[in-house]
């Protein structure tokens, strides 16, 4: 097997928030505690979780828009945590991220065409005849004519400004993309033409993705393997497929049960069922495994001790008492 | 069918913009029976929030009711005094959830505080019962600790929280209509599932005749009897949950069905979105909006604007293709 293009080791992000008062010990918000994952040359791996859990976090980690706190990133054998500001420059053309909003991603002032070149720009690539025409031709892949190269954002509905986006990141011939939450703020309608769009760039262009989402249909249809992740733990990680199929931990069955049905007849009205409680706050995270204040099969240990990260055969690895 | 407790008749509200006239709500009818939760769906601009906010009379300028009737018990809603409005029906027979918990109440005042003013304000309350109704209310929507949590402020709470004491205010006065916009659409899944299935309860406990409104096909199929697909300022199908679920009718509805992506599907199933994109409701072209993305678009859809037509039961379409084979499916 060749390597993979991108290693996450102990990945940890701690923020320290401002002391409450002045001879307070400050408070750490655990965003990121201690994620590994690995990511082959043209796989995607999805990642999913509820607000807080730090998904978005490990996007910006990853991209190296945060300094972890701890931890390893290896993209493509080179360790981006340690290596030259060159070595980095050259890494980050490498690695690229469409966000949620594509509106407020895309800069109002500029024209769609100031916005596509910026990146090559940036990196000195090319004239600017050049660059103009590699802007054309990623534009007509995306489904955009030339004539939106003049015009500005506001002119363009959601999806157009995501295709847009999706553009500008494809410049610079990266090898891994973050798509964080790339389609949440889209209308259902449009949801699927993004998706569909980013699936053929995946194939013409060899890409890598690193799927960031709340959403598990779009997940488990869009990504080979899946990671759940909870209050910056690493709860479950399989191949897609077999996540929905048989769940293992408790919190990943929850987030799986809590999606509404579409049958109006097989009515789960009313028992449609939650999670007890609300997620706690990541500044002072549960003790043992963190999901224990919620969790429908706790037993004693869970609060005392931490499930490890466990493979339980076939790649299937799951942090939980119940498997171990 | 019983007789409707809201019957809205041709509502048409606009927008009086700087680019044109805006018709976020064109010609649209319906009627919620007693105990019933209808639906509405569309995606963002169809108009179904804009539908919701003139049966409450709060549509603030530039936009304004042009036409229509929405009768309520009997009156015309649109011939109430703005105080009737405020003192007889916003808050009172008609209660309301809205997306945003947080910039829909007031965070300088304790929550408890606020929902004993709705009892206070609508029951004839004195302020001691007001406090005792409004602790029973909060614990009523699942809050734990209500005496303890009556003081404290919105900002202490979580976002499923705040939706709770939102619905504990709007059920104070046992309305006879709660219309809840996009009730969970801000929150997490496992807190929307809590939150849907306490709507659930809540509904069915006090035969409280409900008006959801969402863009989200799953939520319907879970909460909803009734459902009304709007487009672009328009109905374009109604009918019961059920039915239209099973059999979509109209090409938009059969789209959306279509570009969902279902937990179910098989990883290499294929993708099929709606082409085109929403178009925005100034100065529609003739005919039907969503001709330029149907693909069953005939000549007459450039020059007439469909009529919803009645079929089985509550079933209605507005689709030329539909009225040209009344009995067969558009498919």
């Amino acid at each position: 097997m060749s390597p993979p293009l991108l290693r996450v080791r102990d990945l940890e992000k701690h923020f320290v928030l401002a002391r409450r008062r002045i001879f307070d010990a400050p408070e750490v918000l655990r965003a990121l505690d201690g994620v590994s994952f690995e990511l082959a040359a043209g796989e995607t791996l999805g990642v999913v979780g509820e607000s807080g859990c730090g998904k978005t976090t490990m996007a910006r980690l990853v991209l190296r828009l945060l300094e972890p706190t701890r931890g390893e990133i290896v993209l493509d054998g080179t360790d981006m945590l340690d290596c030259s500001k060159s070595e980095l420059r050259r890494l980050r053309r490498e690695m690229q991220i469409v966000f949620q909003d594509p509106l407020s991603s895309l800069n109002p002032r500029m024209t769609v065409g100031v916005s596509v070149t910026e990146p090559m720009r940036f990196h000195d690539i090319g004239t600017r005849t050049e660059r103009v025409e590699r802007a054309v031709e990623l534009l007509e892949v995306v489904g955009m004519g030339p004539e939106v190269l003049e015009r500005y954002p506001h002119e363009f509905s959601g999806g157009q400004c995501q295709r847009i986006s999706i553009a500008r990141a494809l410049t610079l011939q990266p090898r891994l993309v973050v798509l964080d939450e790339p389609v949440s703020a889209l209308d259902v309608s449009i949801r699927a033409q993004i998706l569909k769009l980013l699936l053929d760039l995946q194939e013409r262009f060899s890409l890598t993705y690193l799927f960031i989402s709340h959403d598990l249909s779009v997940v488990k249809r869009f990504c080979r393997r899946t990671a759940v992740l909870y209050l910056g733990k690493l709860v479950e990680l399989c191949e897609s497929e077999r996540l929905y199929r048989e769940p293992l931990h408790p919190y990943t069955r929850a987030l799986i049960d809590a999606i509404p049905s579409l049958d109006p007849t097989a009515r789960s009205r009313g028992s449609l069922r939650g999670l007890e409680g609300d997620v706690p706050s990541a500044v002072n995270p549960p003790r043992g495994c963190r999901f224990h204040t919620r969790c429908p099969h706790r037993m004693a240990v869970c609060s005392e001790r931490e499930p490890p990260l466990v493979d339980v055969g076939g790649g299937h690895r799951v942090a939980c008492f119940l498997n171990q | 069918m019983s007789e409707p407790l809201l019957c809205v008749e041709g509502l048409r509200t606009s927008f009086h913009l700087e680019g044109g006239v805006l018709r976020a709500v064109n010609d649209v009818s319906f009627a919620l029976e007693p105990g019933r939760v209808l639906g509405i769906v569309g995606e963002s601009g169809s108009g179904k929030s804009v539908t919701a906010l003139s049966i409450l009379r709060l549509v603030d300028p530039p936009g304004r009711i042009e036409g229509g009737r929405i009768r309520f018990r009997g009156r015309d809603l649109l011939d109430l005094s703005e105080a009737e409005m405020e003192r007889e029906i916003r808050g009172d027979r008609i209660g309301m959830i809205f997306q945003d918990p947080m910039t829909s109440l007031n965070p300088v005042f304790p929550v408890g505080v606020q929902i004993a003013e709705v009892v206070e304000a609508h029951q004839n309350a004195t302020r001691e019962e007001s406090r005792r109704r409004a602790i029973e209310l909060l614990g009523l929507v699942g809050i734990p600790h209500p005496e303890d949590r009556f003081s404290d402020y919105p900002h202490h709470f979580s976002g499923g929280m705040r939706q709770r004491v939102l619905i504990a205010a709007a059920i104070a006065s046992q309305p006879d209509i709660l219309i809840a916009d996009e009730p969970t659409t801000a929150l997490d899944v496992t807190i929307q599932a809590q939150i849907l299935g306490l709507l659930g309860d809540l509904q069915r406990r006090f035969g409280t005749a409900m008006v959801l409104i969402t863009h989200d096909l799953g939520v319907i199929a879970t909460m909803a009897d009734d459902v009304m697909v709007m487009y672009a300022g328009r109905a374009v199908e109604q009918g019961s949950a059920q039915d239209v679920f099973e059999r979509p009718r109209h090409p938009y509805t059969q789209g959306l069905f279509d570009s969902l992506i279902r937990l179910d599907d098989s990883p290499h199933s294929e993708l099929r979105p709606i082409p085109g994109n929403p178009p925005v409701p100034i100065d529609l072209p003739p005919g039907c909006s969503f001709r330029p993305r149907c693909r069953h678009a005939m000549d007459i859809c450039g020059l007439e604007v469909p009529s919803l037509l009645p079929g089985a039961g509550r079933r209605r379409v507005a689709c030329h293709l539909a009225s040209a084979q009344p009995a067969s499916p558009a498919a």
